[in-house]
């Protein structure tokens, strides 16, 4: 038996934000892979509190394309269900190889997009592409929505910016984010399954010619949140990727990142991870389809 | 507090009220005596809980019961047919070698029930991505991992 307080099932964003308002003993829980795990360890963030679930809001999973071309993937959409997805295996194919790294099955089959993100960790599989996406989260509370850029979610270790009261509805990435972009993810792991990622490497490059016109490069674990690597950005547009370039480039993101040992991995390991995993995931991401 | 669910466990209804704390490993070993499903972690790493919620694979004890209301669940019990014949699944377990405590094995099983629903013909490493959430102490895995292979190869005629 978990000992959380009570639990209560909204059945609309309204009915949840006014229950998470109205409540400063509310949290949200979702497919509650995180939450759950918590309250095992008697975390003092759950126990005794009154979990709101919100996992059967009506439109709060699955992924969306409007008619400018913009997707919307709901905060309650599933990592098997982001998999699987067509438009997103089309459209946005490293945040697909990122929900598919993640745990086993069953954990993808419950474990969401909406709560990897609000759960703060560096580590979150999908944190560090939706990064590259330049991705916008939607944010309902009871005065209504607003939009966030993803860059500005995360403040630090377990820490993002939800007020008590609101609810991550939905994270959205605009046409242009990704049309003529291809992308890739590496999760550098011990294990290729049911692993945290030692170092997680998201990148996102449009080509212009043999040139590269942009380049998004983001990681996870690099740093006390999932992070973005500028300098390394900047130095990239306008140059042949080659070799010798991509590992100049490589070095130049740890301009960006700040490395710490863990008892997973050393700083010096990951700061080595963080030169080396770039160039693989741009490699892979040329040489492989990558996006339309 | 207690809440009114409707769950179909196994092909049977069953309208309960049910401690809104309680994971649905509880509920189904517990309440409803079906001590099949095993508990190992407790916390969604071993897979030895692991179910069928409208056919897709959850861990049971990182589950609440109340999130079944309105779904079906299949557990071991119900992999079986109700004579006790066993799935070829199950059979192939038996004959590969792929059981030895078989504390493991009602979640490998379920596992591999629904890799084959999603995937019927998948590849060697296909499977060990499939049973990745299952872990096993003794057997290794070989033999889990043939006992797959050799249900797909024989349902897809070879
Ligand atoms: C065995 C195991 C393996 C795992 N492996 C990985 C892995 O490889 N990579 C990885 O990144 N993670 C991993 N995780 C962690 C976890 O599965 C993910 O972080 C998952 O995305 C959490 O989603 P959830 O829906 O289960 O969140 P929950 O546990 O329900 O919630 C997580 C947090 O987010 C809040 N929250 C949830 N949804 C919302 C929302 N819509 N609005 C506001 N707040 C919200 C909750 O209050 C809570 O603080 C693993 C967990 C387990 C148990
Ligand atoms: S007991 Fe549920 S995953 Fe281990
Ligand atoms: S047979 Fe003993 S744990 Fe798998």
């Amino acid at each position: 038996m978990y000992d959380f307080n009570s639990y209560t099932e909204a059945h609309s964003i309204d009915e949840a934000v006014r229950a998470l308002g109205g409540n400063p003993n509310a949290r949200v829980i979702a497919g509650g892979t995180d939450v759950l795990i918590k309250l095992r360890s008697r975390d003092e963030a759950f126990v005794g509190r009154d979990l709101e679930g919100i996992t059967r809001i009506p439109g709060l999973a699955g992924v969306s394309v409007d008619t400018q071309g913009d997707i919307t993937i709901g905060a309650a959409t599933s990592f098997s269900q982001i998999e699987n997805d067509e438009t997103i295996t089309r459209c946005l194919a490293s945040l697909g190889t990122a929900a598919g790294s993640i745990g086993g099955p069953q954990i993808r089959n419950v474990g969401t997009i909406g709560g990897n993100l609000a759960n703060g960790a560096t580590s979150a599989d999908t944190a560090a592409v939706l990064l590259t996406y330049n991705a916008s989260l939607v944010i309902h509370d009871s005065s209504g929505s607003h939009e966030m850029p993803a860059c500005e979610f995360h403040t630090g270790p377990g820490k993002v910016r939800l007020e008590q009261g609101q609810l991550l509805t939905a994270v959205k990435i605009a046409r242009a984010d990704y049309e003529g972009y291809r992308g890739s993810y590496i999760k550098f792991a011990v294990r290729q399954a049911m692993d945290i990622a030692t170092l997680g490497c998201a990148v996102l490059v449009k080509m212009d010619g043999n040139v590269i016109e942009d380049l998004r490069i983001a990681f996870g674990v690099a740093g006390p949140t999932p992070l973005r690597a500028a300098a390394a950005e900047r130095f990239a547009k306008g140059k042949v990727p080659s070799g010798k370039i991509l590992e100049q480039l490589g070095r130049i993101c740890l301009e960006d990142t700040k490395a710490r040992d863990s008892w997973r991995a050393a700083k010096a390991f990951r700061e080595q991870l963080i030169t080396v995993l770039p160039q693989r995931a741009i490699s892979q991401a040329l040489g492989g389809d990558g996006n339309a | 507090m207690r809440k009114a669910i409707n769950v179909e466990v196994n092909g049977k209804a069953h309208e309960m009220f049910v401690d809104e704390r309680l994971s649905l490993l509880e509920l189904l070993r517990d309440e409803l005596q079906l001590t099949g499903t095993k508990q190992g972690c407790g916390v969604g790493e071993c897979g030895a809980c692991a179910v069928l919620v409208d056919g897709k694979a959850v861990d049971s004890c990182i589950y609440l019961a109340v999130w079944a209301d309105s779904r079906k669940v299949t557990t071991i019990e119900g992999i079986a047919a109700t004579d006790g014949t066993l799935s070829d699944i199950q059979e192939s377990f038996v004959e590969s070698g792929a059981i030895q405590c078989g504390f493991c094995t009602p979640g490998l099983v379920i596992a591999a029930t629904a890799l084959l629903d999603q995937q019927p013909e998948p590849s060697r490493a296909q499977i060990r991505r499939g049973l990745s959430g299952n872990l096993c102490r003794c057997t290794g895995y070989s033999k889990i991992i043939d006992a797959v292979e050799n249900v797909a190869k024989t349902r897809n005629g070879g």
